[in-house]
């Protein structure tokens, strides 16, 4: 069974005043199958774990391990990391001008893939998928992010999780900024992913809403750069009616 | 790293309202630049001029001589069935009606060709293929060159003029379109290594007259591009439209002028360009004069330039002067970036290879431009040029990468 394995995950940032940590230390372990919450205030780290495991250039790994089924996935490039099985759907996704979602769709399945997905059963698969995310036809079309609302700009990256079926999936502030038609569309599509493909879900928040809508079987507190507390579902509920007031009182220095 | 790349957008002699005085920048008018058919009134320059002050003039300094020969290029045209093609002296009256030139090669180019190449499409006449002026470097000789494209009214067509080979090469284009005629004229400059290009287009456009202007540089050492283009009719219409993609040492430029000299005409400039290597530059000037009876004027002009590596440098300079306030719409718009990370991480995080990302990012740099040509075989072949260029791009990257770069 496919494993996602972070141990003692050490990671920096690079600003103009030198090297910054962010991460200090997180232990995390997602098995096939599974959906991992992190939850934690703005600041905690929560969206550099994700940019980090997918290899941004702005993150510095200092120390610590992360393999995916035993592989070393530190060690890979950014493509590399994609294609042995790792996506990430990003909380800011970038436009790419004169570059059509059809042609980025097919080009990033073959490379993924490593041949190019069949002619007849890929159109209709593309079709289906977007029908499904209330995507409009028309949107194939068009330059990838190029003008997309917010909205479009998520349900375009849960589109890709669908379409490109990785074992691994972390979900960058996914929710954030869209209304509940537009959450529950998009929360619908991971469903469907994990429904069909059995993919581990690293699912970051900050709001337990989303939580809601795709059923976490583990939740983790993310304050100051590692994990603060663990448990079940259950610990979104307190996290709703409480907040992170108690994580972030004590001792958690926001730099 | 950004000390060995120099972007400039020099926006502080862009002029956006009515409201500017002349008295000013009394040389950045472009009303009143010397213009003359005789080399007594231009003389060599030094550098220091403002059509000269981006260029390296000691490279053109062979162009700027009076006596260039005629034996460096071979001509050949192969025209549409309806268009015709004439060898004439340079006493025809159809010669020199298009403006005076404007610059030292402009005005050297002109006396020194003792013959031009007239390619006519005659009145009414809807050519059924494009008509192409193949000009083939042979020798290195300085060599002087000119071409008039005179599209009688309501002719409609292409020509497609493509310089290639090694030469040294100083040339007028004029182009003639008349009232309600439909003029398509690519050039594309596809030149060997070590090529040097000067060429002054002077255009001129009729009464309801559309003119889709092509400029397409990938190769020589200098290519130095003056289109000019002038309304002589209400309702004409111009489309400029350029690419380019320099390399390692080369140097580009492409300096615009639309001048709107009568009412209720519409100009569009785009030109679009990619750097890679040390020393590769590109200058971009785009002047549009609208003169105070050009009511009803409506033009945009655009420049980006796609900074692939270290090292490069590109000039974009977009000047607008507006001497009525009566107008439809104007408008300009320069950008200069360096090739963008976040799109690479984003098509890399996506499984795409780095050599394929970048590929895919500069294709779809050009992609609207190549579409906006509107000549199917000049497109294919552009798409090529820009997928063997890109194949110099990789090993360029690989050569920054490495970890001391002679600089």
């Amino acid at each position: 069974m496919p494993t996602l394995e972070i141990r003692d995950l050490h990671v920096s940032v690079e600003t103009k005043e030198g090297a910054k940590p962010i991460l200090r230390g997180v232990d995390l372990t997602i098995n096939s199958g599974e959906t991992h919450a992190i939850m934690g205030p703005n600041g905690s780290g929560k969206s550099t774990l994700a940019s980090a495991l997918a290899g941004h250039p702005k993150y510095t790994v200092t120390s610590g391990t992360a393999t995916l089924d035993g592989e070393d996935l530190l060690a890979m490039t950014v493509d590399e990391r994609a294609r042995a099985g790792l996506f990430l759907a990003m909380q800011y996704p970038v436009e790419v001008p004169g570059v059509s979602v059809a042609n980025f769709l097919r080009t990033a399945k073959t490379a993924i893939d490593g041949e190019a997905p069949a002619l007849r059963t890929w159109g209709k698969e593309v079709k289906g998928a977007m029908e499904n995310l209330r995507i409009d036809s028309t949107f194939a079309e068009r330059s990838v992010n190029e003008g997309f609302s917010g909205g479009e700009k998520k349900r375009h990256e849960i589109l890709q999780m669908e379409l490109f079926k990785p074992h691994f999936a972390i979900l960058d502030e996914t929710d954030s900024g869209l209304d509940v038609d537009a959450l529950r569309v998009v929360s619908e599509g991971v469903n469907r992913a994990k429904d069909n493909t059995d993919v581990g879900v690293l699912l970051i928040t900050h709001y337990t809403r989303i939580l809601r809508y795709i059923k976490p079987d583990f939740v983790h507190v993310f304050v100051d750069g590692k994990i603060a507390e663990e448990g079940g579902p259950e610990l979104a509920e307190q996290l709703e009616e409480n907040g992170y007031d108690k994580y972030v009182g004590t001792g958690a220095t926001m730099a | 790293m950004t000390a060995t790349t120099d972007l400039s957008t020099d926006h502080s002699r862009a002029v956006a309202d009515g409201a500017h005085s002349h008295g000013v920048v009394p040389a950045g008018s472009r009303a009143e630049r010397k213009t003359s058919f005789d080399l007594a009134d231009i003389p060599v320059p030094t550098g220091r001029e403002e059509e000269w002050r981006f260029s390296p003039v000691a490279r053109l300094q062979p162009l700027f001589d009076e006596d260039l020969g005629a034996g460096g290029v071979l001509t050949t045209v192969v025209e549409a069935p309806e268009v015709k093609v004439e060898i004439v002296g340079k006493d025809d009256p159809r010669l020199g009606t298009t403006g005076k030139p404007g610059d030292r090669t402009a005005v050297t180019a002109w006396n020194a060709a003792a013959e031009a190449t007239v390619v006519t499409l005659p009145a009414e006449a809807v050519a059924t293929d494009v008509t192409s002026v193949r000009v083939e470097g042979v020798t290195k000789d300085v060599t002087a060159q000119h071409l008039l494209v005179h599209a009688e009214h309501h002719a409609e067509g292409v020509v497609v003029i493509d310089h290639r080979g090694d030469a040294t090469l100083n040339q007028t284009v004029e182009i003639v379109v008349e009232d309600g005629a439909h003029l398509t004229l690519v050039t594309v400059q596809d030149w060997a290594d070590g090529a040097v290009h000067a060429s002054s287009h002077r255009a001129r456009i009729g009464r309801d007259a559309k003119l889709k202007h092509v400029v397409v540089t990938f190769g020589g050492d200098v290519v130095r591009l003056t289109p000019d283009a002038t309304f002589t009719g209400e309702g004409g219409e111009v489309e400029m439209v350029g690419l380019y993609f320099a390399d390692a040492d080369q140097h580009q430029e492409h300096r615009l002028f639309v001048d709107h000299a009568v009412p209720r005409c519409k100009s569009r400039v785009t030109y679009k360009g990619a750097l890679q290597g040390a020393g590769a530059h590109v200058v971009w000037v785009g002047d549009v004069l609208i003169q105070a009876e050009a009511e009803g004027t409506d033009t945009y002009e655009l420049n980006r330039n796609l900074v692939l590596t270290d090292g490069a440098r590109a000039d974009s300079v977009p000047n607008l002067e507006i001497e009525t306030g009566e107008i439809e719409g104007a408008g300009h718009a320069s950008a200069t970036g360096r090739f963008d990370d976040e799109q690479l991480f984003y098509l890399m995080a996506r499984g795409i290879p780095e050599v394929d990302a970048r590929r895919l990012v500069v294709r779809g740099f050009f992609a609207e431009l190549i579409e906006q040509i509107g000549v199917a075989s000049v497109e294919d072949r552009l798409l090529a040029s820009i997928e063997a260029e890109l194949e110099k791009s990789m090993s360029v990257i690989t050569g920054v990468a490495a970890p001391a770069p002679a600089e």
